[in-house]
């Protein structure tokens, strides 16, 4: 241990800024999230397949359908929830830089809500018979 | 970014191979790692040829022999030599484990013994790693037990169902094995507590006498210092008492999901 933190107890230096209190909400949306998924991808599967080879309007007639669109959502919005949880902690796990790791976090948020909401918006425009 | 490749002063260069002992008729190849803080040299791989008739089966075995009798400049820790005191855990043919209870007939198939320190440690000299933040975590989890009840004029009673809770947690010797082995204690060694403090942690969470497990798991409740393990159990594998660290860390976040819903 070099530099300025090499004059403090290795015990100041293992508690540091304390407890953040927080991570157990995460962890469990992880594994909530999963689980949706594993419940959510058959369906979705099969959607897709019948999806295979159909045109616009095709498409948008399967997607009117009530519980075929809200299947969809609810995949979009657990798989986008778990992407985002999932790549934080590997963000977290490997980028040491403070001010690197903030800025990525940040974008990585910014591109699980963006992904999100451009699925969302297209299978409720499809959904929808525009 | 985490620190893939290791530091120029760390990589290990050349070596010293040492004279077979005169008259052995059966010698094993040991390499072990060397580093002199105060010669200036990047750290090295010496080679050894120790008389297996002369010496016990272990691998700390070997490794005093060769201190006897070839190279008394090799350090390394030892005291009880029978896996009760942690001292002389180390990296043997890629395996955290103490050299006491491992026996050189159980590794490198018939070749060398590779002996290498505790990774991503700092190394003192030699095969001794610098383990201040390891205990210094340790110390973080408060491993006593804690009441505000007033103290009983016998004793704290505890039920034979919530003393057998404590099997496979308190057997811990605190030898570093499993944190050292544990690739999220490499990269966050700092922030992270590692299995071995956790697996203590949770020996005091569960123990029925003390009266400060939610302070405790507050403690613990942190994206680092709980949540960076993702069991991976490298942790379970590596400890040479075999125990299970992962599943003790799993039944902490299991009692911090528990009291939030």
């Amino acid at each position: 241990m070099s530099g300025p933190s090499s004059m403090r107890t290795p015990l100041e230096r293992v508690r540091g800024l304390g407890s953040a209190h927080t991570g157990t909400g995460d962890f469990w949306r992880q594994r909530l999230t999963a689980v949706a998924m594993t419940l959510l991808i058959v369906p979705v599967i099969v959607v897709v397949i019948t999806l295979i080879g159909r045109n616009h309007a095709g498409a948008a007639q399967i997607l009117g359908s009530i519980p075929i669109a809200i299947i969809l959502l609810l995949f979009i919005i657990a798989s986008t929830w778990h992407m985002k949880i999932g790549m934080q902690v590997v963000i977290e796990d490997y980028i040491h830089n403070e001010k690197l790791k903030i800025a990525s976090v940040m974008a990585n948020n910014f591109f699980c809500v963006a992904v999100a909401l451009a699925s969302i918006y297209a299978i409720l425009k499809l959904s929808s018979g525009v | 970014m985490v620190e893939f490749a290791l530091p120029k002063n760390s990589k290990i260069s050349g070596g010293k191979t040492w004279p077979k002992p005169a008259g052995a008729t059966e010698t094993r190849e040991f390499r072990v790692y060397r580093w002199n803080p105060d010669d200036g040299k990047n750290p090295s791989v010496d080679t050894y040829h120790v008389d297996t008739n002369d010496c016990g089966p272990m691998v700390l075995d070997g490794l005093i022999w060769i201190k006897n009798h070839i190279d008394p400049t090799l350090t390394f820790r030892r005291s009880c030599r029978e896996g009760v005191c942690g001292s002389c855990a180390m990296n043997i043919d890629g395996q955290n484990t103490l050299a006491c209870t491992k026996s050189m007939h159980d590794v490198g198939a018939g070749g060398a013994v590779k002996v290498n320190p505790l990774p991503h440690q700092p190394v003192v000299k030699d095969l001794v790693p610098d383990l201040t933040n390891f205990y210094a975590q340790y110390a973080s989890i408060e491993p006593w037990l804690k009441t505000t009840t007033p103290t009983p004029q016998k004793e704290w009673r505890q039920s034979h169902e919530d003393r057998e809770k404590l099997d496979g947690l308190y057997e811990c010797i605190l030898c570093a094995c499993c944190s050292t082995s544990c690739p999220s204690y490499w990269w966050n060694s700092e922030r992270f507590l590692g299995p071995a403090a956790l697996l203590q942690a949770n020996r005091w969470v569960t123990d029925s006498r003390d009266e400060a497990t939610g302070e405790r798991l507050d403690n613990l409740e942190d994206p680092f210092r709980l949540y960076r393990c993702h069991t991976i159990m490298n942790c379970a594998k590596a400890c040479p008492k075999g125990l299970n660290p992962s599943e003790a860390i799993a039944e902490l976040k299991f009692k911090l999901v528990e009291r939030q819903i």
